[in-house]
């Protein structure tokens, strides 16, 4: 087992992994190390879930800019609910759909720290459309971060206002039917429409450099919002592997074929105007 | 230095807002009460720097209002009966998350899109929870103009005292009425940090997190006895209530805010009719004086409630006198504002005759 390995087995049977990794890898032999902005206890996702690859992501990002005390997040309600107990920054934890606006508030009356707000598709897309639209349309200078799996996973598998034409979820057993159940919503597009975005982007982590690629976007959205001028939107489109019925690889193989063709990665807008 | 001005009870409430060195505004458009966001909308950022946001809903106002809040700095909404509705989610959770705030409720007729004329009916709704969970509201019931100005100040003290939610719940007419007004002088806008609130984690503290999420029972009961605890506090030290010629009354018309003033008349009308009538008047409808009504119905023969509703607070009157004395009901709805003439009649009739 190679050294990346044994960290990661470790990560799994230790909680102390921070004190552990210094005494089984040498530092000079370390690849990665666990941010500092990540709290030392174990996700609850389930193995495989995206989530905690973007929390991590989301943490390096604070770390690496430096910017830990003047940085305020958003949990959501859904899986990411107890995100504030792995990202080591001030969170409020808002109601259900209503992220965008508690993270208004907040960059509203403390306009230099850095805002983001952390949602899934049902919080943002369904329940908290009113509040993503006219947050973005106002252009506050927040980051929000979308992670769009096409279904309700902390409820238990329902539909969400993403899951693809024909997907099964528990509310959707025969498979979506846009007839009767409505289109999946590319809400990300809908946004980039809008003149308050400033930088809207979709992008995936079911690879590493997707990964990279993703973090890179999280930095940008994190580093534009000194600019002033709008609103940050990165979607990660994710799996879920519980309520896909999935192992986290058959998930992702499955996230690549059927996602990302509806679903397309890559910059919809960015703050020099180009646009897909 | 106060000054004395001619002023809207909407307007005098934004300007005791601003003069109060309130930080931010969040609120969305609904009558009676639009003088509000109006009025701070042309004078509050100029003056203070006081952030003012109109919101996509009263949904968003109250959210905002919570992620605000948790900065702790002084923020405020304003709205009327339905747009309160639609905020008792996010009220819920401030009150559970411990959150200072100031809502203004500007209570129009209903029940539904109602009316946009004066009513009470939104008593319940304030002083009982209105929300999901147990949890109280500080509310305060403005009569005049001028207590509309000076209870936006006391409204902010007791929410930073309490890390409480405070509701001021007054009336259309309240708002939309014109009267003399002293305003107290242009308080700073202070940057107070108790190290509770969310701005930002120094290195030598851990991540503040403001959250109503507490997953296990146990955790979940201890949230619970520790607010109720909280308002008991409130209850022993922040009970107000005015009383008007009670010391010889035989009858007490009883009613709050705008009411109270209308009781005060028919009281007049009756002792020049011979009758020895007292007004009692709450100001904080939680915490409740029931103290004070206990103590009444030992000397007097009745209490008389009256409210622009089908009956609310009278719940409260007869809790607190514990069927030691007769209480009757006059109340008017759907926007109707009682006159002196016949609240002395409902007296007369309800009370004084039944008693002969």
């Amino acid at each position: 087992m190679n050294e990346k390995a044994m960290i990661e087995e470790d990560h799994y049977e230790n909680t102390n992994l921070r004190d552990e990794t210094s005494t089984i890898v040498a530092p000079e032999n370390l690849v990665y190390q666990v941010p500092k902005t990540l709290k030392n206890v174990d996700f609850h996702y389930c193995p495989g879930c995206a989530h905690s690859v973007v929390h991590r992501l989301i943490a390096e990002v604070i770390e690496e800019l430096d910017i830990q005390s003047e940085t305020i997040g958003v949990a959501p309600v859904g899986c990411a609910v107890f995100a504030y107990n792995y990202l080591d920054v001030d969170m409020t934890e808002a109601a259900h759909g209503r992220a965008s606006a508690v993270a208004t508030g907040i960059k509203r009356v403390l306009p230099d720290k850095y805002v983001f707000s952390y949602q899934g598709d049902g919080d943002l897309a369904a329940i908290g459309t009113g509040e993503t639209i006219h947050t973005c349309n106002r252009g506050e200078n927040i980051l929000i971060v979308f992670i769009n799996n096409g279904i309700y996973g902390m409820t238990g598998g329902q539909m969400a206002p993403t899951t693809l034409e024909g997907m099964k979820s528990t509310t959707s057993p025969m498979g979506r039917d846009v007839l009767t159940m409505g289109n999946p919503l590319k809400i990300t597009e809908l946004v980039a429409e809008l003149p308050g975005t400033y930088y809207v982007t979709r992008q995936a982590v079911f690879k590493p450099n997707l990964v990279r690629r993703t973090k890179k976007a999280i930095r940008k959205g994190f580093e534009l919002q000194k600019d002033k001028k709008g609103t940050c939107f990165i979607e990660v489109v994710a799996n879920c592997p519980s309520n896909w019925k999935m192992t986290p690889v058959e998930s992702n193989h499955w996230l690549e074929e059927n996602m990302i063709p509806f679903y397309p990665l890559g910059d919809i807008k960015t703050p020099d105007g180009r646009a897909k | 230095m106060s000054e004395a001005r001619l002023m809207k009870g909407n307007e005098a409430l934004a300007e005791a807002a601003i003069r109060a060195g309130a930080d931010a505004y969040f609120g969305y458009p609904i009558t009676p009460q639009s003088e509000v966001l109006e009025y701070l909308s042309r004078e509050a950022h100029q003056r203070t720097g006081m952030v003012i946001l109109q919101a996509e809903s009263e949904i968003a106002s109250i959210n905002m209002v919570y992620g605000a809040a948790g900065t702790g700095k002084k923020i405020m909404t304003s709205s009327s009966s339905p747009g309160i509705s639609l905020m008792q989610e996010g009220i819920s959770y401030i009150a559970c998350a411990e959150l200072p705030c100031l809502i203004v409720n500007v209570n129009r007729g209903g029940p539904g899109l109602g009316t946009i004329q004066p009513a009470q009916g939104d008593y319940f709704q304030a002083v009982k929870g209105g929300g999901h969970g147990d949890y109280h509201l500080i509310v305060l019931a403005p009569s005049t103009v001028q207590e509309m100005a000076d209870f936006v100040k006391l409204s902010f003290e007791l929410a930073f005292k309490y890390r409480n939610p405070v509701m001021i719940l007054t009336d259309g007419a309240l708002g939309q009425m014109m009267e003399k007004v002293k305003l107290f002088p242009q308080q700073p806008r202070q940057d107070i940090i108790e190290g509770w609130e969310t701005i930002g984690k120094p290195e030598d503290r851990p991540s503040n997190v403001i959250t109503s999420l507490h997953i296990e029972p146990d955790k979940m009961e201890q949230i619970n006895i520790h607010l109720q605890k909280k308002y008991k506090e409130i209850e022993k030290n922040e009970i107000r209530v005015e009383k008007i010629n009670c010391d010889d009354a035989d009858y007490i018309i009883t009613g709050y805010g705008l009411v109270a003033r209308i009781c005060q008349k028919a009281a007049e009308l009756a002792r020049d009719k011979g009758y020895k009538v007292g007004v009692v008047r709450p100001i904080t409808l939680f915490p409740f004086p029931y103290q004070t009504y206990f103590e009444l119905a030992d000397n007097v023969k009745g209490i008389l409630d009256v409210e622009m509703n089908a009956g609310q607070m009278i719940e409260d009157v007869r809790l607190a006198v514990n069927g030691k004395i007769p209480i009757e009901f006059h109340g008017r709805m759907g926007g109707i504002v009682p006159t002196p003439e016949e609240i002395l009649e409902a007296l007369e009739t309800k009370l004084i005759g039944g008693a002969e």
